[in-house]
């Protein structure tokens, strides 16, 4: 008997576990603690027991009764109160019925635009290498974008930057402001400025006269650079875009250098990353090159060193410069470079 | 540049395939944008011998042609004009890849009756072979083509299309080029033979050339060459020709191209008999010297230019073009040839100003040196001795004021690690430079060597000059990466560049969508700003010369381009527009460089919130743009005061200065309606600009002041004021007490029970003491004299 009453206890606390809905707790009392149920009728029986086993079953049969009857009562007030706030919710709003895939209450979102995003991202690598943000003018002399920078008036490089002057003329009918052609009129600022040490990075609108097409804009973005101290070298250089590349652009990339001209340094060199797409194979987007052109970079050239009044035989320095229009366009397969400027919303939007 | 592989192997014996080359020249500075294979498709195509030539039986048009290929006799259906007995042809086989002559397309050649005859193959046009556009008759080959070769070795080439850079006008020629093939590959390169027989008449007896400005013209020589026959170039130099993208004219202007391509040094033949008083003359141009060009039109020169003359008259602008008065004419039998230097910057500001750019043109203003004179006057005089029939008189005149001496540079094993960061040994400097042409004289000792370039380099004259061809030939994948060992530089703040990117970090968290818009504007755009359609004052700075009318105005404010996004995406209005753009304006300062502060602008427009489905948000006012300013200035650390302001292109009653300690460092407002029209916007739109340089000096250092440990006190207060009264005048006359910490305005009324003209302004104070809790008395003591002080000071009563 003692064994039956555990199991009925067992089987009994089940079954109530199951109960969701409060009109089931009747049948469940009717069939555990009611008049005609088993435990009922095995108190009743007690009598028919011998004495020692009666003392000990009879006590253990009213104590599941009361086990029972308090385990009921919890339950039954639980689901009471579950029913409570049903009721509740169901007031508040009849037609939400407790769907949480309606939408929640909207709050105005905002973005950063690409080329912010870009730029903080580029900032940062250097930053973490020593380098320190530096911005200039977008409307610069000829100097400081030009002549500083060993490209004189009558220099062919002139010819591949066609730029655009400002319409002004000095007393000897001469046209001195320009919009920059690069951001590397920052590096001759900052060579005539600073003493060495100097890392700079220094991001900027730059403007060219050029016809405009999907990825071609008379304005873009670049970012130039510039160390100078004793003992820096090409290898630096390679260094610097190695760290840069692997981080901007993912690990693994290898970087390119090849001899190129520009004539503030010496040796110039182009820098190209590995193309992602490809991986060096040579794809449509890379033109089967398997390298996507970076930038320009090299050491700076002694002379414009000694005109910034930097003596070169004591220093050497390297500088670099690169659009950083393309790297959204790459990363996120943007075909139009025009997109970027025009405002859309559907597009700024999808970034 | 294009540059025919076929054309550089007359110079260097490289054998490497196509890409390699094309590889190297890239990775030595002379990039290969992209390789033209000519003869990629042409497996088992070969040359054929024409037997026999019969019309075909069922059209008139056609031909069937009876080909010896060597091994082997074919008959295929021809229908080109030219087909004739005895002819060398290119011989294509079913299978081959061909391009279709009509449509341009890559299609296999299949088998196929034409005209119930089946043609074995066909014979092949150069448009079928990707070789030209030409589709008017089939190839010919020359009578000594071998029968049965292939013909990619008849008639396989790769076309580079390369870039050279600037300072390399040696490379602007094949053999520079092929100097270059040789030296990255250690192939063997050869200069043609330029030997030529001579008269007896010395030269100096038939001209003479005298050189004015030698600064301007540091060498001219000159050949004469007579009983000279004009008439057509043979085949091999107008396929050399045409493989560059020139046109062939007559066997001594093609001679002159051709040696100008050869070796990079441009070269202009005179008509002999045309120069009056067979004297040369090098001088300036006079002012307003004028002069009829090759191509027909009249130049007026200045003094800035160069001029050819004879004793009379100028014959040719030097440098860029000849004079029609010397041309070379099919009468012509003597031709005398220039072959000069000029200085870079003439010859450049000459072509600039004239618009006459020309191949001539760019090698002299890159500085080929003078030195390539005599080479290239010595193969074009042969040329014309013997394709043009002529008779070379005797010697070379050689005019050379402008002679300097080539100079020794010395770099060593430690220079160059010092520039390069590779340690290169001795042999490997003094292997890389000779290679190049260098004269190298080692010093084992001192791990130095003294070169000298050689005479065509003009791009070499400082020591980092000699080691970047050290660094060239060993190859730039040589270089270690190092990262920067030095210590890192002390850095100088830069507060500016991290508060625009606080501000726009700031704006982005309030919900605003960035802009990034154009720097150049225009002035429709500009003018639409003002409500009655004017100019602005003063004048934004302006491009002399602009791309277009769209962009001729750097722009003097964000808030045009701002507009501007607003009515393009008009279609996002009902959902609830905030838009922000941080950037430049440039602010004409006549004459000086602009200045060009960073401003921050931002529209709000529609209402606060997307439509929800619990309900559509109330539209953006006033108080909206304002919250935003605030919350923004209050992050950045700035205490703002909003006052009156007259801004032309807001809302006259709807629109405040902010200023901090009496200097105004922005606006906030609603934009004028008739401005709105302008931009045909209908709903009210509200923006503010904020001049972010400004904020710099203003932004307060944070300090911490100690949580109250005491609790505080809250008292509402409603007061009636005129309506003219402002919150600020209240805030101001409260200010003074110390015990009231804090001043909330929780409601403002006026209508009902507030008399007519008045307001009624709900506040709760905080009271508050640092170090002790404050005592029912003591707090209205406080409240009491605030109220007087309302009182007397703004006529302030109590409500009911
Ligand atoms: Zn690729």
């Amino acid at each position: 008997m003692i064994q039956r009453l555990s199991e009925l206890k067992q089987t009994a606390l089940l079954e109530l576990d199951a109960v969701k809905d409060p009109s089931n707790l009747e049948s469940w009392r009717v069939r555990y603690l009611g008049r005609k149920s088993e435990l009922t009728n095995m108190l009743r029986g007690l009598a028919e027991l011998p004495i020692e086993e009666r003392k000990t079953a009879g006590a253990l049969a009213n104590r599941i009764k009361g086990e029972l009857e308090s385990v009921l009562e919890t339950k039954t007030e639980a689901l009471k109160t579950i029913s409570q706030q049903q009721n509740m919710r169901a007031d508040e709003s009849a037609a939400a019925q407790g769907d949480i895939t309606l939408p929640g209450r909207p709050i105005p979102t905002g973005r950063l635009h690409p080329i912010s995003e870009t730029f903080n991202e580029i900032a940062d690598i250097f930053i973490s290498l020593g380098f320190q943000v530096v911005e200039s003018n977008d409307v610069e002399l000829d100097y400081y974008n030009f002549e500083a920078l060993n490209i004189p008036a009558e220099h062919p490089a002139r010819d591949d930057m066609s730029t655009f002057w400002i319409d002004y003329e000095n007393e000897r009918g001469e046209r001195q402001m320009l919009l920059r052609t690069h951001t590397t009129n920052v590096t001759a600022r900052n060579i005539a400025t600073m003493k060495p040490p100097i890392r700079v990075i220094e991001p900027g609108r730059v403007y060219r006269y050029e016809a405009t097409d999907a990825t071609h804009l008379t304005m873009f973005h670049q970012v130039d650079g510039l160390a100078v101290d004793k003992n820096i070298t090409m290898a630096d250089l390679k260094g610097v875009f190695y760290d840069f590349a692997r981080r901007f652009y993912g690990e693994g990339r290898r970087v390119r250098f090849r001899p190129d001209y520009f004539p503030f340094v010496e040796p110039g060199v182009e820098v190209a990353v590995e193309c992602a797409i490809c991986h060096g194979n040579g794809c449509r987007l890379c033109g089967n090159s398997g390298w996507i052109e970076l930038g320009g970079a090299g050491m700076v050239h002694p002379k414009v060193l000694e005109r910034g009044g930097i003596n070169p035989e004591e220093y050497t320095g390297f500088a670099f410069g690169f659009g950083i229009d393309r790297a959204p366009m790459l990363r996120y397969g943007i075909d139009d470079l025009r997109l970027f400027f025009g405002s859309d919303l559907r597009f700024l939007r999808q970034l | 540049m294009k540059v025919s592989l076929n054309w550089l192997k007359q110079y260097v014996d490289v054998k490497l395939p196509v890409a390699e080359i094309a590889n190297r020249l890239t990775l030595a500075g002379i990039e290969v944008k992209s390789t033209n294979v000519i003869g990629a498709n042409w497996e088992g195509v070969t040359v054929g011998k024409i037997l026999e030539v019969n019309q075909h039986p069922n059209a008139d048009r056609l031909h069937l042609v009876t080909l010896d290929l060597g091994s082997r006799l074919e008959t295929v259906v021809c229908g080109a004009p030219n087909v004739a007995v005895g002819c060398k042809i290119a011989y294509a086989p079913i299978g081959t890849k061909m391009i279709d002559g009509h449509t341009g397309k890559v299609e296999v050649l299949k088998p196929a009756k034409i005209r119930g005859v089946a043609s074995n193959g066909m014979c092949c046009s150069e448009k079928e072979l990707g070789i030209s556009e030409n589709h008017e008759g089939i190839i010919i080959l020359p009578a000594d083509t071998t029968i049965g070769a292939a013909l990619m070795d008849v008639l396989g080439d790769a076309i580079f299309n390369l870039e050279v850079t600037p300072n390399r006008p040696d490379c602007l020629g094949m053999i520079g080029l092929a100097r270059e093939i040789a030296a990255t590959t250690g192939s063997a390169f050869h200069l043609p033979d330029a030997a030529y027989p001579e008269a007896d008449v010395p030269i100096a007896e038939r001209v003479s050339v005298e050189i004015q400005d030698p600064d301007l013209c540091p060498r001219y020589c000159a050949t004469l060459i007579t009983g000279v026959k004009i008439g057509e170039s043979p085949e091999w130099i107008k396929k050399k020709l045409i493989s560059y993208g020139m046109r062939p004219i007559n066997n001594i202007v093609d001679i002159t191209n051709f040696v100008m391509l050869e070796y990079g040094q441009p070269l202009h033949a005179f008509d002999y008999e045309k120069i009056q008083g067979k004297g040369i003359i090098v001088r300036r141009a006079r002012s307003g010297e004028k002069i009829t060009s090759l191509d027909g039109i009249e130049r007026t020169l200045n003094r800035q230019m160069l001029v050819i003359a004879d004793k009379e008259r100028a014959v040719a602008v030097a440098g860029i073009m000849g004079g029609a008065n010397s041309e070379v004419s099919d009468n012509t039998t003597s031709i005398l040839l220039e072959s000069a230097s000029f200085k870079p910057a003439c010859i450049h500001f000459t072509g600039r100003t004239l618009n006459m750019p020309s191949e001539a043109c760019t090698r002299f203003e890159r500085g080929i040196s003078p030195e390539m004179t005599i080479p290239a006057i010595k193969r074009a005089t042969q040329l014309m001795v013997e394709l043009g029939g002529g008779q070379a008189a005797k010697g070379i005149i050689d005019v050379y004021p402008g002679k300097t001496e080539r100079k020794s540079i010395k770099i060593s094993v430690a220079s160059a690690k010092r520039t390069m960061g590779v340690e290169y040994s001795l042999d490997q400097i003094v292997n890389s430079l000779t290679a190049l042409g260098f004269e190298c004289h080692a010093d084992k000792a001192n791990l130095s060597v003294t070169a000298k370039a050689p005479y065509w380099r003009s791009d070499i004259n400082i020591p980092v000059d000699v080691i970047e061809e050290v660094a060239r030939i060993q190859g730039y994948e040589q270089i270690p990466t190092t990262l920067l060992a030095q210590a890192i530089p002390m850095q100088k703040t830069a507060p500016l560049t991290a508060l625009k990117r606080r501000a726009r970090n700031i704006m982005v968290g309030y919900g605003f969508q960035e802009l990034v818009s154009f720097s150049l504007t225009n002035m429709d755009v500009l003018v639409k700003l003002s409500p009655e359609s004017k100019k602005p004052e003063p004048l934004p700075v302006h491009i002399a010369n602009p791309a277009s009318s769209e962009q001729e105005y750097l722009r003097p404010n964000l808030l045009a381009g701002l507009l501007v996004a607003l009515t393009l995406n008009k279609a996002f209005i009902d959902e609830g527009l905030r838009l922000f753009e941080l950037g430049k304006v440039y602010l004409n300062r006549n004459g000086e460089l602009p200045d060009e502060p960073d401003m921050l602008c931002g529209v709000l427009c529609g209402p606060r919130a997307e439509r929800w489905w619990q309900g559509a948000s109330e539209p953006v006012e006033f108080f909206d743009a304002k919250g935003v300013v605030e919350g923004l200035l209050k992050q950045i650390g700035i205490v703002a005061k909003f006052e009156k302001s007259a801004d032309e292109n807001l809302h006259p009653l709807d629109q405040a200065a902010i200023t901090v300690d009496g200097q105004q460092i922005g606006v906030v407002g609603e934009l004028h309606p008739l401005v709105k029209e302008h931009f045909e916007l209908t709903q009210p739109v509200y923006l503010f600009e904020i001049n972010i340089p400004m904020l710099l000096p203003l932004i307060k250092d944070k300090v911490y002041h100690q949580i109250p440990k005491f609790p505080a006190t809250m008292r509402d207060i409603a007061l009636v004021v005129d309506s003219g009264v402002t919150h600020q005048q209240i805030l101001d006359t409260i200010k003074g007490f110390s015990l009231v910490t804090d001043m909330a305005l929780f409601d403002v009324y006026s209508g009902g029970q507030v008399p007519t003209g008045k307001k009624s302004m709900a506040y709760r104070l905080t009271f508050q003491y640092p170090d002790k809790t404050l005592t029912d008395q003591q707090i209205n003591g406080v409240q009491q004299a605030i109220i007087k002080k309302l009182t007397t000071g703004l006529g302030a009563t109590l409500r009911g």
